[in-house]
């Protein structure tokens, strides 16, 4: 079990390794995978309906834009809501212009039918909303509107196409960005691209010419905004606003992607005033592409409808108009080579959405290591495409290339030239690559050497392939040798990143040692007599544990190799402790020692059969008690036969023989009984309230009673008295 | 020896008297002498049994023996009150005595039955 720890551990710290590597890299590498399938299941995860309904009709229009462009098929329940949709706000009379904008947007797609009639009346109210427009907003939307008519009825105009455009150029900002209103101080790129896209549309609805150098102002507007555009390490460019209130904050990718829907709409309409650089379109699209596949709906929809646009050959224009170049996306299917497969080199050039590039070729350019900066070790030379597969290969790598971690260049040559100005390639590409294979490790032996001679006094043959393990010892007058050579597959010396000796002793204490090397030879020497301190004068048993590891070496190994007994002096007093080891931190939760409790021995009791006898004896006084009455009753009724019943004297048995007395009578000596029996209850299983509560009770009617028929018998005897 | 046999003539006399001048008290005093008499012996074994077998537990002889006691004591009490030759009482009618009586012992024994564990 604990080797396989170790073996995590190892594998974390050459994965570390790899990725500090490829960071290192990465400073002028760019390159990204297109989009793919993992993009197009995501869609369909993202924009799953929500209890049969989308949640707003932007929605709608979002999911069946990225279907569409992603190629996925319609589902018929999805074409069926978002027509409901569409038709719902359509019809109705309190549609806003945002609603209408958004249905007629997913109209566009899912080609709904809707009325005549209902188109009326939707250019009426974006007609007037135009009129009424006072936010930028407010004209995204109502000229949006109408340019989406337009598709539908040709003769859709904006009468004051003039005055519409000065009213939205009236927000924008000297730095190329917009405000939304002129109430609202705060402008950002977001709104610029939101601006862009509504001018373009009020160019193509206007009615008659506009003035040209209204159109040219823009790409001014256009130019000083590119002015603001940010650029990470890896050379994509995006635009992000930072605003002082972070609430509307809406984050580089859609701010990004609304400049890119306005600038491609601008294009679109401005007849080649407009000039974008090939290579800014190219890192745009690189930042889009490498955001990889986003988790969240809009993040999506963002993504691939700016790449669309992008590639604008989607939107349908012929070639020649084109102003925004389609770029072209160089990716590798595996950047990881094994010498030992004899893999080739694979290369794939796609457009962004994964389509066929124009025919070209894939040349690469130079290989180079981080120790050879600028001298390649491979001459430039192309690479073979396969028809089938669409691949460029490189079949056999060159001898020149050894196992190692190297940075290609490669560069796209395109067969035609007038493909040149429509496609943007992005000049040299540099994509790391790691080339592995199988590394030999020979003459791997461990030797314990004499001190001051440095003879060898035992020498063992490891074989680090196989499972054996060696037992050595040694005490603190000699030495350690671990020695063994590494050679590349091409025969060349080889330096792992990891070659480490590890002694660990039985108290779990590690020391941990780097295995130097010259040229092929690596070799560690431990001198035990400078060790004893750093060691804690810890005697015993060590287990000895060889790494060698590479993240390019396939057969990287973590092996137990053996165990040594050192003997080591005694510490000396003021010797250092070994540092506690770590206590697992999982023991906690296991189960504790165990507590023997201490338990007051038991007090003795008595026999049983003397218990009984004493309370036999305790009942003795009771019977003696209950014949003294008896007896005392006698004499008393022998006496009384004798005397004169006018004898003043309180009788003892003066009981009443009237009935309404008598029966208090009983009663108060039931009463009693009953009291007398509540105690027993008590004892035997009630609890004191229970008792109190009846008690209560008892004592009430006991007090009634007995106070009727003492006062009775008062009176009666208070009457003989007198008498 | 005279004087022995007279102290125990004396002795002889004063226990005859005693037993007559007794005889003429009434009944009922002397049924409630003979209660008295029968909780006394009551707590007697039971200390008598506490002293052979150890005081374990303690709460059960306290409210035996207390109860004992504690009985005794209030027919004492309605023996001074019935007792007609004694003036002090002259005016509370016995049955009233009795009442006292009563109730005291059911509140007596009430606690001692929550005592006696």
């Amino acid at each position: 079990m604990p080797a396989n720890l170790h073996f995590e551990i190892a594998r974390s710290i050459v994965g570390f390794f790899v990725l500090l590597l490829f960071l290192s890299f990465c400073e002028a590498a760019s390159f990204f995978q297109p989009i793919s399938d993992a993009h197009r299941s995501a869609a369909l995860e993202l924009f799953s309906l929500d209890h049969g309904s989308f949640k707003s009709l932007e929605e709608t229009y979002e999911a069946l834009r990225t279907f569409d462009l992603l190629g996925i098929e319609k589902k018929p329940d999805v074409t069926a809501t978002a027509c409901r949709l569409i038709s719902e706000a359509v019809g109705s009379s309190s549609s806003t212009p945002k609603d209408l904008f958004y249905a007629l947007k997913a109209n566009s797609i899912a080609k709904c039918t809707i009325e005549d009639k209902a188109f009326q009346g939707i250019i009426k109210r974006l007609n007037a909303a135009v009129d009424g427009a006072s936010s930028l907003l407010d004209f995204h939307y109502s000229v949006g509107g109408l340019v989406l008519i337009k598709s539908y009825k040709a003769d859709v105009h904006l009468a004051n196409a003039d005055g519409i455009f000065r009213s939205v150029k009236a927000f924008s900002q000297s730095d190329g960005r917009w405000r939304y209103s002129s109430n609202n101080p705060e402008s950002s790129a977001f709104a610029a691209g939101i601006a862009l896209e509504t001018l373009a549309g009020v160019v193509s609805l206007a009615s008659s010419e506009l003035d040209q150098s209204l159109i040219s102002t823009l790409n001014n507007d256009i130019s000083k905004l590119f002015d603001s555009i940010e650029k990470y390490d890896d050379g994509t460019l995006y635009f992000d606003d930072k605003l002082v209130d972070g609430s509307d904050h809406q984050g580089p990718l859609a701010t990004t992607s609304s400049v890119v829907r306005g600038l491609t709409a601008f294009a679109a309409v401005s007849d080649g005033s407009l000039n974008l650089p090939g290579n800014k379109i190219l890192e745009l699209a690189n930042f889009f592409l490498g955001i990889g596949v986003p988790g969240d709906a809009k993040d999506l929809f963002n993504q691939i409808d700016s790449l669309a646009l992008l590639e604008s050959n989607r939107q349908g224009f012929p070639v020649a108009l084109l102003m925004v170049s389609i770029p072209l996306i160089l990716s590798l299917p595996s950047t990881v080579l094994s010498l030992t497969k004899k893999d080739s080199l694979q290369v794939k050039v796609n457009t962004v959405f994964g389509s066929n590039a124009p025919p070209l070729t894939v040349k690469l350019v130079g290989a180079f290591t981080s120790d050879s900066k600028d001298a390649s070790l491979v001459e430039s030379q192309e690479l073979v495409f396969d028809a089938g597969t669409g691949l460029h290969n490189l079949n056999n790598l060159p001898k020149s290339i050894d196992v190692g971690s190297y940075s290609f260049v490669f560069e796209i040559v395109l067969h035609k030239s007038e493909h040149e100005k429509v496609y943007v390639t992005g000049g040299h590409k540099k994509v790391p690559i790691f080339v592995s294979g199988l590394i030999k490790i020979e003459n791997a032996e461990i030797s314990i050497l004499d001190g001051d001679l440095g003879s060898i006094e035992t020498q063992k043959k490891l074989d680090l392939a196989g499972q054996s393990a060696v037992s050595l010892s040694a005490n603190h007058l000699q030495k350690l040798r671990v020695s063994f050579k590494l050679t590349t597959p091409r025969g060349h010396a080889f330096k792992p990143h990891q070659a480490l000796l590890k002694l660990r002793h039985e108290s779990k204490v590690e020391h941990i040692f780097v295995v130097g090397n010259s040229g092929e030879h690596f070799e560690i020497v431990l001198n035990f007599l400078g060790l004893v301190e750093k060691f804690f004068y810890l005697s015993g048993r060590y287990d000895i544990e060889l790494t060698v590891g590479d993240v390019v070496m396939e057969n990287s190994l973590l092996r137990a190799i053996g165990h040594i007994e050192l003997d080591l002096p005694e510490p000396p007093e003021k010797a250092p402790r070994p540092p506690p080891q770590p206590v697992d931190p999982y023991s906690r939760y296991g189960p504790k020692a165990e507590i023997t409790h201490i338990f007051r021995a038991p007090e003795k009791r008595p026999k049983e059969e003397l218990s009984f006898a004493f309370l036999g004896l305790t009942l003795l006084p009771l019977l003696g008690f209950l014949i003294g009455v008896s007896l005392a009753c006698i004499t008393f009724m022998f006496s009384f036969n004798q005397q004169k019943l006018s004898r003043v004297g309180v009788n003892l048995k003066n009981f009443p023989t009237n009935t309404v007395p008598a029966t208090f009578a009983i009663l108060f000596h039931v009463s009693i009984g009953a009291v007398l029996l509540l105690y027993v209850f008590f004892w035997l299983k009630l609890d004191l309230f229970q008792t109190l509560k009846v008690l209560g009770l008892l004592g009430v009617f006991l007090v009634l009673v007995g106070h009727r028929i003492l006062s009775y018998l008062a009176a009666t005897s208070a009457k003989l008295k007198s008498a | 020896m005279a004087r022995e046999k007279s102290s125990k003539d004396n002795a002889q006399a004063l226990f005859h008297s005693l037993r007559s001048a007794y005889a003429a008290t009434p009944v009922n005093l002397k049924i409630i002498d003979l209660y008295v008499g029968f909780a006394i012996f009551t707590a007697l074994i039971q200390v008598v049994y506490m002293a052979s077998v150890g005081s374990f537990p303690f709460n059960s002889f306290l409210s035996g023996v207390l109860s004992c006691v504690g009985t005794a004591v209030l027919a004492v009490c309605l023996r001074i009150q019935v007792n007609k030759e004694n003036k002090e009482f002259k005016d509370l009618p016995p049955e009233r005595a009795f009442a006292d009586f009563v109730l005291c012992n059911l509140v007596l024994h009430l606690v001692i039955m929550n005592f006696l564990g």
